[in-house]
């Protein structure tokens, strides 16, 4: 019965991906459908994948018949970003074994979002709860390629506006972190990283790069004394 | 069978590509998660991600033209208000996301 109840904890906290991650998995299974490919490479690729953002050019790459060197130099600097969430998860995800490497495999945005933001819930393993919130994850976006693909253009219901979900979780969780926060110059160094990104790289590159400026600042201010660290 | 070879070639490169972004500061730093810079960025970075999460969805937002972001500076301001006030997740995340399919939807915003 405890495990009834830690599943819909992590279910009630993952209830917001699940709005956003079947439209936008959705939308990538009506593009992936214009390729002309069997449906279920669609929800395949988010299984293998797993990344929405990478999803979405290998659209391009396929219906440019890219090479595949190119193709893994393209989504692996695209994806990149991921590499500052590991760097500040290896404490909350140790020891060793397929759960550990599952828990890496499946640390997408939104994941990592819920996981630094949301307390395990009471009498349950950290673990336990980061798989299960990790595979509701999956689950929702992988449902929704295969949604996506297997409707194609047939969809009849106005979804438009559904994918703000994600928009607004990341939001809350923002709000969330800083009220729970003890200190305010990593929202501070980040916000004007962000802005100055989003000014000079603009829209397309602005993640990088403001992740890059945020963690470059954050370790010369704490090497230079101007914050406690 | 044989048309099939490319496009799962194309997934199978691209799960590989994806899996190292992942997984390599797991692999680089093994066994020294108790180190005093790694525990600082454990710290510092999640409020930092965080913050640059939020300005990344709202990338897209042309303040320069018609309707001048109004929709998501309304639906986002909803969202957190509402977050503010009750810190109820799933209340402001379906209230705002509502809104703001409705204010699209409806056509008021152009």
């Amino acid at each position: 019965m405890a495990e009834r109840a830690q599943i819909a904890a992590a279910f009630r906290a993952t209830l917001p991906v699940l709005f956003g991650y079947v439209p936008l998995g959705a939308a990538f299974g009506f593009l992936f459908s214009d390729l002309g490919y069997p449906w279920w490479l669609a929800p395949l690729t988010g299984l293998a994948v797993y990344a929405g953002s990478a999803q979405f050019l290998g659209v391009g790459l396929l219906a440019a018949q890219a090479g595949l060197l190119e193709t893994a130099v393209a989504v692996f600097l695209l994806n990149a970003r991921h590499l500052f969430y590991g760097f500040s998860m290896l404490g909350r995800y140790p020891g060793t074994g397929w759960a550990k490497w599952y828990l890496v495999f499946g640390l997408t945005d939104e994941t990592y979002a819920l996981l630094t933001s949301t307390p395990v819930p009471a009498k349950t393993h950290p673990q336990d709860f980061h798989l299960a919130v990790t595979a509701l994850n999956q689950c929702y976006w992988v449902i929704g390629c295969g949604v996506g693909a297997l409707l194609g253009t047939n969809l009849s219901v106005d979804t438009t506006g559904l994918d703000f979900a994600l928009t607004a979780l990341f939001t809350v969780l923002l709000i969330d972190q800083i009220k729970s926060a003890t200190a305010m110059y990593p929202f501070a160094v980040a916000a004007v990283s962000g802005v100055a990104a989003l000014w000079l790289l603009g829209p397309d590159n602005m993640l990088l790069g403001a992740l890059a400026v945020s963690l470059s600042v954050l370790l010369i201010g704490r090497r230079s004394g101007l914050w406690a660290s | 069978m044989g048309e099939l070879i490319y496009p799962l070639a194309m997934i199978g490169v691209m799960a590989v590509a994806t899996f190292p972004t992942r997984a390599l500061p797991f692999l680089l730093l093994r066994g020294r998660e108790n180190h005093p810079l790694l525990v600082y960025l454990a710290r510092v970075l999640p409020a930092a991600v965080m913050t640059i999460l939020v300005l990344y969805a709202v990338r897209g937002i042309e303040l320069g033209q018609a309707p001048h972001g109004l929709p998501e500076l309304l639906a986002l301001g909803v969202t957190a208000g509402l977050h503010v006030w009750r810190g109820n997740t799933l209340l402001s995340i379906g209230v705002g996301t509502g809104l703001y399919m409705a204010v699209l939807q409806s056509g008021v915003a152009g």
